[in-house]
């Protein structure tokens, strides 16, 4: 390096400080430390560096025989090596072998992503002989080679340094013990439409308590809302009111309609769930046997629902039909109890008399909060439609006949507010010419509707198709799509099925619907790709294939679980491939459209996925955390109290010990952020991993050449 | 080389003075950014070194005024978006305490541009590439670190 020379006396005073620091560390640190420091102790740092080609992504974009030469070359360092594979079996061998021939006290991959692979090297390095911290990872892949892929010497560069950077820190690494906490056996699952259903179902079947927390007044979710499913053309009602009331009956899964996630504490094995049962106005029979109301309490008989004064749009009917303020969504709600809706209840009292002996009503009602205690969480807070009104182009919520795919499904389905006859909203007559939209605010760079494909619309558009041409003779479907996506297992017979019942199918993307005012009939403007001509087909009714997005609460609830979330909102798996369930919050999992979209098969395979994944803690019954936990150094605190405040987790805590006022952690609340050590003024605590000598000494190495 | 946005990419070669800039990121967004800018292949320079902590709130400020005392010409600390941080809080109390260093060069008389704390989450992979070729970009129009000229 250059600058070596230039800086040897700020290397000395560096050497110095560092002393310093690290000395009285020691001491205070346990006896873990012994081994800590390089030149500073008894028994000087033993390094090992092994190098990974990953085949040739990493091999390919730098010259690695230079960067092992001079990997040979970084103080501290006993022993290189490299691999093809360092991940493979021998190339773990080659690092078992190598810490006992050579004596090593650290070990430093230069490989992929910590990430992707530090669990896999941590086993190596265990496997050795030696504590499985005392590994750290140089990221020559995914930060390097795959980044720098035309610049070889810049990458090479790059992982000499990231060599001398790790190196550094795997010098001053101490040897740390995993804490092994028990796991409570109980889960929380939180939405239940079908994913969340599924989940609760395999949780409690696999003899775990489980608490299901629905937001709506009735399980069931939008698979509820459908009428048939593609490509089979089941009823959606008829294969999922069972599941609703196994859910029900089932006496391990605990119900929480009308309720949702208030606050979340805790960790793996131990979250402490605050969920707010929002007030519902109606009692259960069980609440009122409690409250000592003998016979009492809601049995769905709907004798409240007929004298209710108000009149209410329908949500679950998409607002096609009327509801009271007192409501149940439909016949076969589970559980079966109305709900009544505070925003339009008039509070008359005409419900609460017509309740009579049972005195389910309590118009005062309040919300109520319950805490439970589980071990793990899975989230399936599904979906809502894109609001393809925005899109202003297709007229949604302007002309009347322009209706979207949900609303479609409400008017097709026999329990629906027209009992199943399809009608244009404007006079109530038969189409004769149905269009549909595909990509309605889907794979859109506009800006305004969402890049991604919403993956089903194709799909259920298809089937609306057979259904326009099953039920309504001489109907024709006009399908205007950019392309059709069957993906899925009989999709695409299911696509070539439809095409020869007749459904007429023009590619172009739709640029403009124009509304006829004196018929209400739509002009469908749009470019025939095939054709390569402009055309303008008139329809009767227009449905559009809106995009979906995460439900509107899905962000809250995400946040209060420490969830991450892509771009456009839909909640981060752990790894896109190979932890789809999972995320980065230990003990939290995902099932179904909230991570991203998803038709129903897909949805119930990976609420399976999610529900195995959330009882493997469980039956194990501990886990073990990472020990990243912050350590407070007696003599050097000063009793300031301003970690304390700091700590989001209330980990931390003032005591008296040798009649002085020292901080004390906790270690079990302790998540090991180092927000404390971060700011203390005295530099009193030691932070697991990422301690103050180890961090200063990673910058030292990159800007000082290395040498401690 | 191609880079996302109208950032301009550097020259290189010999003869050619590169900055040397050292990255503070926090595991879960920003680390996890980068990578996802490796795994999609987006191209930026290569100037920046990582060290990795669990959480931006780990940071002592004097870590960012030990980079430039030893030389660093540019220090990045980059963490979770405001309220998607996995510790809940911790890039907030880190972005108090960098405003605070960012002041305190000011007032030293050292290019407070040659600090940077930006908000990159995990699933960003773009844009931290455009992030980094903008670092680059504005280290190398300020130059060597007068720190570094001063022990010269």
């Amino acid at each position: 390096m250059a600058e070596k020379k230039k800086t040897t006396t700020k290397k000395t005073e560096t050497k110095k400080q560092d002393t310093k620091k690290v000395a009285p560390v020691k001491q205070e640190v346990k006896k873990q430390a012994k081994a800590a420091a390089g030149s500073t102790t008894e028994q000087k740092a033993r390094v090992g560096v092994f190098i990974c080609h990953c085949g040739t992504n990493i091999a390919g974009s730098m010259d690695l025989t230079a960067v092992e030469a001079y990997a040979k070359t970084v103080p501290n360092v006993a022993y290189v090596d490299n691999y093809k594979y360092m991940c493979s079996m021998p190339g773990q061998a080659v690092i078992n072998k190598a810490i006992h021939d050579n004596k090593l006290t650290g070990v430093v991959v230069a490989a992929c992503s910590p990430r992707l692979h530090e669990p896999t090297f941590r086993t190596a390095t265990k496997e050795g002989g030696l504590n499985p911290f005392r590994f750290e990872m140089a990221n020559i892949r995914e930060q390097n080679s795959w980044v720098h892929m035309h610049d070889q010497e810049g990458s090479t560069d790059k992982a000499k340094d990231a060599i001398r950077i790790a190196v550094a820190k795997a010098a001053l690494l101490q040897d740390l013990f995993p804490k092994a906490v028990p796991v409570e056996k109980a889960a929380i699952v939180v939405g239940a439409g079908v994913a969340g259903m599924q989940a609760a179902l395999d949780l409690s079947a696999a003899g775990i308590k489980t608490y299901l927390v629905e937001s709506d007044a009735s399980i069931g979710g939008r698979m509820s809302q459908l009428d048939k499913t593609f490509p089979t053309l089941d009823c959606s009602q008829c294969i999922l009111t069972p599941k609703m009331v196994d859910v029900g009956r089932e006496p391990l899964i605990e119900l929480f309609t009308w309720s949702e996630i208030h606050d979340v504490e805790g960790y793996i094995g131990n979250f402490d769930v605050t969920i707010k049962k929002k007030a519902r106005g109606v009692i259960t029979m069980a609440e009122a046997e409690a409250k000592g109301i003998v016979g009492g309490g809601c049995n769905g008989c709907g004798d409240c629902e007929a004298p209710c004064p108000v009149i209410k749009p329908n949500e679950f009917e998409m607002g096609m039909k009327p509801r009271k303020a007192i409501f149940i969504n439909h016949p076969q709600v589970v559980p079966l109890l109305y709900t009544i809706d505070w925003d339009s209840c008039v509070k008359c009292g005409l419900c609460v008399t017509a309740c009579g002996e049972k005195k389910a009503i309590d118009l005062e009602a309040k919300d109520e909060f319950v805490k439970v205690k589980v071990g793990t969480a899975i989230l399936a807070t599904g979906y809502e439609l894109f609001p393809i009104e925005k899109k202003t182009e297709w007229g949604y919520k302007k002309f009347e006949n322009v209706i979207n795919g949900l609303e479609f499904e409400r008017l097709i389905c026999a329990s629906g507010p027209t009992g199943g006859h399809l009608v244009r909203p404007s006079d109530g007559q038969t189409p004769k010419k149905v269009g549909f939209v595909l990509c309605a605010g889907s794979r859109d760079n506009t800006g305004i509707g969402k890049p991604y494909c919403s993956r089903f619309c194709c799909m259920y558009s298809l089937k609306h198709a057979h259904q326009i041409i099953e039920k309504i003779p001489g109907c024709t479907p006009y399908l205007f799509y950019m392309d059709i996506r069957s993906f899925g297992k009989a999709y695409e017979e299911f696509y070539y099925r439809i095409q020869d019942e007749g459904a007429k199918f023009i590619r172009g993307r739709v640029a403009n619907i124009l509304e006829d005012p004196k018929t209400k009939s739509l002009h469908v403007m749009t470019d025939d790709t095939l054709l390569n001509r402009p055309i303008d087909l008139e329809m009767d009714m227009v449905v559009l294939a809106s995009a979906v997005q995460p439900s509107a609460d899905t962000n809250r609830t995400r946040k209060l679980f420490g969830v991450s979330c892509s771009m456009d909102g839909w909640l981060l798996e752990a790894h896109p491939k190979l932890n789809p369930c999972g995320t980065t919050t230990a003990g939290v999992f995902l099932a179904g459209v909230c991570q991203g979209p998803k038709d129903i098969p897909d949805t119930v395979a990976s609420a399976e996925g999610a529900a195995s994944a959330a009882s493997i803690p469980i039956h194990k019954g501990e886990v073990e955390l990472e020990p990243y936990f912050a350590t407070c150094i007696d003599e050097k605190c000063a009793g300031c109290g301003m970690c304390v405040n700091l700590c989001p987790y209330s980990a931390l805590a003032l005591v008296e010990k040798d009649g002085r006022t020292v901080m004390e952690v906790t270690e079990a609340k302790c998540k090991g952020c180092g927000t404390c050590g971060g700011f203390c003024p005295g530099g009193a605590i030691w932070m697991n991993h990422f301690a103050t000598p180890q961090i200063v000494a990673q910058i030292d190495a990159f800007l000082l050449g290395g040498e401690q | 080389m191609s880079a996302p946005g109208n950032f301009k990419i550097p020259e290189r070669g010999p003869g050619i003075w590169q900055p040397k800039i050292i990255g503070l990121l926090c595991n879960w967004c920003s680390y996890a950014g980068a990578d996802l800018a490796g795994g999609g292949r987006i191209q930026y320079p290569p100037d920046v070194r990582v060290v990795r902590v669990m959480c931006t709130g780990r940071l002592d400020a004097l870590f960012v005024l030990k980079a430039f005392a030893d030389g660093a010409d540019g220090v990045l600390v980059s963490g979770c978006h405001f309220g998607d941080c996995h510790y809940l809080e911790g890039n907030y109390k880190a972005a108090k305490r960098m405003f605070m260093v960012k002041r305190l060069m000011k007032s030293i008389g050292l290019d407070d541009r040659r600090f940077r704390m930006t908000f990159v989450s995990a699933s960003e992979g773009a844009k931290w590439a455009a992030v980094i070729t903008d670092v680059v970009n504005t280290v190398t129009e300020l130059g060597p670190s007068p720190i570094t000229e001063f022990k010269k």
